[in-house]
């Protein structure tokens, strides 16, 4: 089985990494983008009976920083 | 006095701390793996060094925080042993819930490697006596994340409860609050971005950072 894990900025945190993939962007000519924030995904292969549970808390312990990032759990 | 130094795989910074503090304490220092999950007994000081463990994989330090080392770090540090934690040890310390905040990507995106000025905003904790409040001084940085990023509430809190141990003189990294280090609330841990142990002789440019172990080796003694 497979869970998709959205490792993502919180709102308010300066993306330095959005901002000049935001420029790059721009200085390839397209235009219209208003702002660009990156991210991480990581994607778990693991037994069905893996509860949600522990997934948050492999999120939590360790996948995102709580002071800076948010998670989110996809599961396929 | 006893010190160890942690090193972790990607540490480069270990061997530099470990002459720091032997020439300048005579602390018998030890180089401690980051698989071991004993700390040699009766340590004064813990020093986690800079570098880039685990090269930076997941977030800078975020690896090295969860290492088998680390839980007796934790524990030495609530028994009030002092702990430093410089550059990659300040993000280490801090992915460790040791210090609070986090931090992120230079917000000029490059590594800054250069000699900054700091100056010093609390000179009353036993890592910062060895210099005046609001003394200016130059230590060296090298890092891709310095930016120290924390909520408004705990930036309010750190600076009330005279935690902010070194504020750069000029701007850095985009730090909040130009905050280069930062203190526990018990003060025996210390996170720094910029390099003591790289300013501690005149051949180096400067002794600047010389003056934080001596400080160190007065309120330890």
């Amino acid at each position: 089985m497979k869970t998709r894990i959205f490792v993502t900025l919180k709102n308010g945190v300066l993306d330095p990494q959005g901002k000049a993939i935001h420029h790059a962007i721009e200085g390839l000519g397209f235009s219209g983008v208003h702002d660009v924030r990156a991210g991480r995904l990581i994607e778990i292969e693991h037994e069905p009976g893996l509860s949600k549970a522990d997934l948050e808390s492999m999120c939590t312990k360790l996948l995102a920083n709580m002071v800076i990032e948010n998670f989110e759990i996809e599961q396929a | 006095m006893r010190a160890a130094v942690i090193q972790f795989p990607g540490s480069n910074c270990d061997r530099d701390m470990a002459v720091a503090i032997r020439d300048i304490t005579g602390a018998d220092t030890s180089l401690v793996w980051h698989r071991e999950s004993v700390l040699p007994s009766g340590l004064d000081l813990i020093a986690i060094p800079g570098g880039f463990s685990y090269g930076d994989y997941l977030r800078s330090g975020a690896m090295a925080a969860r290492s088998p080392v680390m839980q007796a770090v934790i524990a030495a540090a609530g028994r009030g042993v002092p702990v430093l934690g410089v550059c990659n040890g300040f993000q280490i310390l801090t992915e460790a819930g040791l210090l609070p905040g986090a931090l992120m990507r230079n917000a000029g995106i490059r590594f800054v490697c250069r000699t900054v000025g700091l100056t010093v905003q609390n000179s009353q904790s036993m890592f910062t006596s060895g210099y005046s409040a609001g003394e200016k001084i130059h230590i060296p940085v090298a890092h891709h994340d310095g930016n120290f990023f924390a909520d408004d509430a705990t930036l309010d809190r750190l600076e009330g409860e005279g935690r902010v141990a070194f504020r750069y003189a000029e701007p850095v990294n985009g730090s909040a609050r130009n905050i280069a280090g930062v203190l526990n609330d018990a003060g025996n841990v210390l996170g720094m971005m910029p390099h003591p142990e790289r300013m501690i002789e005149a051949m180096q440019g400067g002794s600047d950072g010389r003056r934080l172990f001596e400080g160190l080796i007065r309120e330890i003694a």
